[in-house]
């Protein structure tokens, strides 16, 4: 009898990808406040830094994993949405609470996230590639042109957030802890991730989520079979881009300065490099990368000075590392880590299915 | 969820009025017209590079003609894009078959389905209930396709682990979910079986009780035993048209096959017509 009801509750609790992507959302809200009442102010600026990368991950896996568009310009939409930030918290740091700076910074880099998205969903593999790189390049450099508005290669600076006397309340509530400034930034940059993730989990279990995977796989077929296809282009690229905005706008309250060399091109490669260890389109995946590009670097130049080595040494021992994990994952595990699990349990149910490639580029269309 | 518009009107389902679509200087059409009439099946003949493809990218969207009209139900089709006339009612499968291969076949299916669907970007960002409504009502319309040709058992497979002859019956549930008014079939035996071919025969007849179809078909058993009414092109231009009789038996088109290229097909089809 228990079996049978206890059944039922599952089934009840997992019915729609709504429930289940909020019950994913609950026990991850409840793993963060553990693991964030568990360590000091530097691990929780590390797991801050790893919530704004994985945010920005999370976008540019549902575009380059769902959809099939490559962008190397990620960085550049990371940009405008640490400036929009800085630009409204520079001059009146307290006028607006900061999820509405935050939502505001995510509508400014949906509105450069479409033209870009509109000129992109005319463009074809390596083109949309050199597009976005180029914007990569170009979005500092306007930021450091135009340095009255925007503070030059200096930047702007950011006050450090004050905590609302109802979420310290809250906290402490729940915790019997007291909530420290860089504590509170970490709680909002992963609440920001979570309520990102599971927004994007329902997109990507939607009627849309299979519009741009059919986009993806056969631009010509999914035409065809009704579907806009530059509009579902566009639309994944807007998505994608509001990510980032987020991201960029939990950045410069992580890092308190937006400034040019923060949006460097290899910030974008950064990004699309978590996105490929992961796994293409794996939200987990996106989790994943985000972590390995945050404690990566850090982990293993701290194993490098354990071991003898000078500063200087171990140092550069962290992009070796980070290059030799790179080339490994390519090597062995092309879906990425969480596609290449998925693709033996897919295997496992169905034994012939063949693996499932995942490239980067989707597949030359197939109009006869 | 809207069901599929059928009109009222009594003409064609759809109709072609003197097409013309040139490539540079080459004519690949010149004044093509011709009508499908409803629960009709019409075949579209004619030796390699006479222009049948681009008379079904044509009716399809693909290719937009220089001159000459079209018209559905009677009313006039002027600059759509395929994805608008596929949301009026007109499906195609393509000679490459072009199925989502990473996506399982009833998801590619759901695809085809995707015109009946209403739940916009917002109701899926957020989950809301209409949203998985309504992809619940797509699964069961995908599933029931699925069912209609017997391949319900390959739903949650990949297309690329599936034999050919299956994928293909794929590629026609998708353009069948979407419940057209006209079916346009790009060579749909190729590569099949001859079992496999008469099955596809009763198949297309039993689909005309829902709606018109257009065909481009090599086999010509297959186009003498299904259609009702053949359209034969020969360098652009309709050479023939009539009843499979009538076209067995026209001096033109068995000139047409045997003066260009005598292939297996024009040979049957010149031994039939003597």
């Amino acid at each position: 009898m228990s079996r049978i009801s206890s059944d039922s509750l599952k089934a009840r609790l997992l019915r729609t990808p709504l429930r289940r992507n909020i019950l994913g959302a609950l026990i991850g809200l409840v793993i963060v406040i553990a693991v964030l009442e568990s360590v000091g102010p530097f691990r929780q600026g590390q797991f801050a830094t790893m919530a704004y990368l994985g945010i920005a991950v999370g976008g540019l896996t549902v575009l380059t994993g769902l959809n099939g568009q490559l962008s190397l310009g990620h960085g550049a939409f990371m940009a405008v949405g640490a400036y929009t930030t800085a630009l409204i918290v520079h001059d009146a740091p307290k006028l607006l609470p900061l999820p509405v700076v935050m939502l505001l910074s995510m509508l400014a880099t949906v509105v450069v996230g479409a033209v870009v998205g509109l000129a992109a969903a005319r463009l074809h593999g390596p083109y949309i590639a050199g597009a976005t790189l180029a914007l990569a390049v170009a979005v500092p450099g306007i930021a450091s042109f135009f340095g009255d508005t925007f503070g030059g290669e200096q930047g702007l600076s950011v006050a450090q957030p004050t905590v609302p006397a109802w979420f310290a309340d809250a906290v402490y509530f729940l915790t019997a802890h007291d909530v420290s400034s860089s504590k509170y930034l970490a709680y909002l940059g992963w609440f920001g991730l979570i309520v990102t993730f599971v927004l994007l989990g329902n997109l990507s279990a939607s009627r849309m989520g299979r519009t741009w995977r059919a986009v993806r796989d056969d631009a010509v077929a999914a035409e065809i079979a009704g579907i806009n296809v530059g509009r579902a282009r566009v639309t994944a690229f807007v998505v994608s881009a509001a990510c980032a905005g987020l991201a960029g706008s939990v950045m410069v309250m992580v890092v308190r300065l937006a400034a040019p060399s923060g949006f460097t091109l290899t910030l974008s490669l950064s990004l699309l490099t978590a996105v490929v260890l992961g796994g293409l389109g794996s939200l987990v995946g996106a989790l994943i990368g985000a972590a390995l590009l945050t404690f990566l670097p850090q982990t293993i130049t701290g194993l490098g000075l354990s071991v003898g080595l000078s500063d200087l040494q171990s140092a550069q021992l962290a992009p070796f590392a980070y290059g030799l994990t790179l080339v490994l994952v390519i090597l062995l595990a092309p879906a990425g880590l969480v596609g290449t699990i998925r693709d033996a349990w897919h295997r496992r149910r169905s034994p012939d299915a063949p693996a499932i490639h995942h490239e980067l580029h989707p597949k030359q269309e197939t109009m006869q | 969820m809207t069901p599929p518009a059928r009109s009222n009107h009594a003409g064609p389902v759809f109709e072609m009025s003197d097409v013309a679509v040139s490539f540079g200087g080459i004519h690949a059409l010149s004044d093509v017209s011709l009508a499908v009439a409803p629960n009709h099946v019409l075949g579209v003949i004619g030796p390699n590079g006479a222009g049948k493809t681009t008379l079904f990218n044509v009716a399809c969207g693909f290719v937009q003609p220089n001159t000459g009209t079209l018209h559905r139900s009677g009313a006039l089709l002027t600059r759509l894009q395929p994805h608008q006339l596929a949301g009026l009612g007109i499906s195609r499968t393509l000679q490459g078959l072009g199925l989502f291969d990473r996506m399982t076949v009833l998801e590619n299916v759901m695809v085809g389905a995707d015109r009946h669907a209403g739940a916009g970007f917002f109701s899926g960002l957020l989950g809301l209930p209409q949203s998985s409504k309504e992809e619940a009502a797509l699964r069961g319309r995908a599933t029931a396709v699925l069912n209609e040709l017997h391949i319900e058992q390959y739903a949650a497979r990949f297309p690329a682990s599936l034999p050919y002859p299956i994928r293909k019956r794929v590629a026609l549930a998708r353009a069948l979910a979407s419940e057209p008014e006209l079916l346009l079939l790009d060579e749909p035996a190729s590569g099949l079986s001859s079992d496999e071919m008469s099955e596809l025969g009763e198949l297309i007849r039993g689909l005309v009780d829902r709606m018109a179809v257009m065909l481009v078909e090599h086999h010509m058993d297959l186009v003498m035993s299904v259609c009702d009414h053949i359209v034969v092109l020969d360098f652009g231009r309709v050479i023939a048209s009539g009843g499979p009789n009538e076209i067995r038996e026209n001096p033109a088109v068995l000139a047409a096959y045997l003066g260009n290229e005598v292939d297996d097909e024009s040979a049957r089809l010149a031994r039939t017509g003597s």
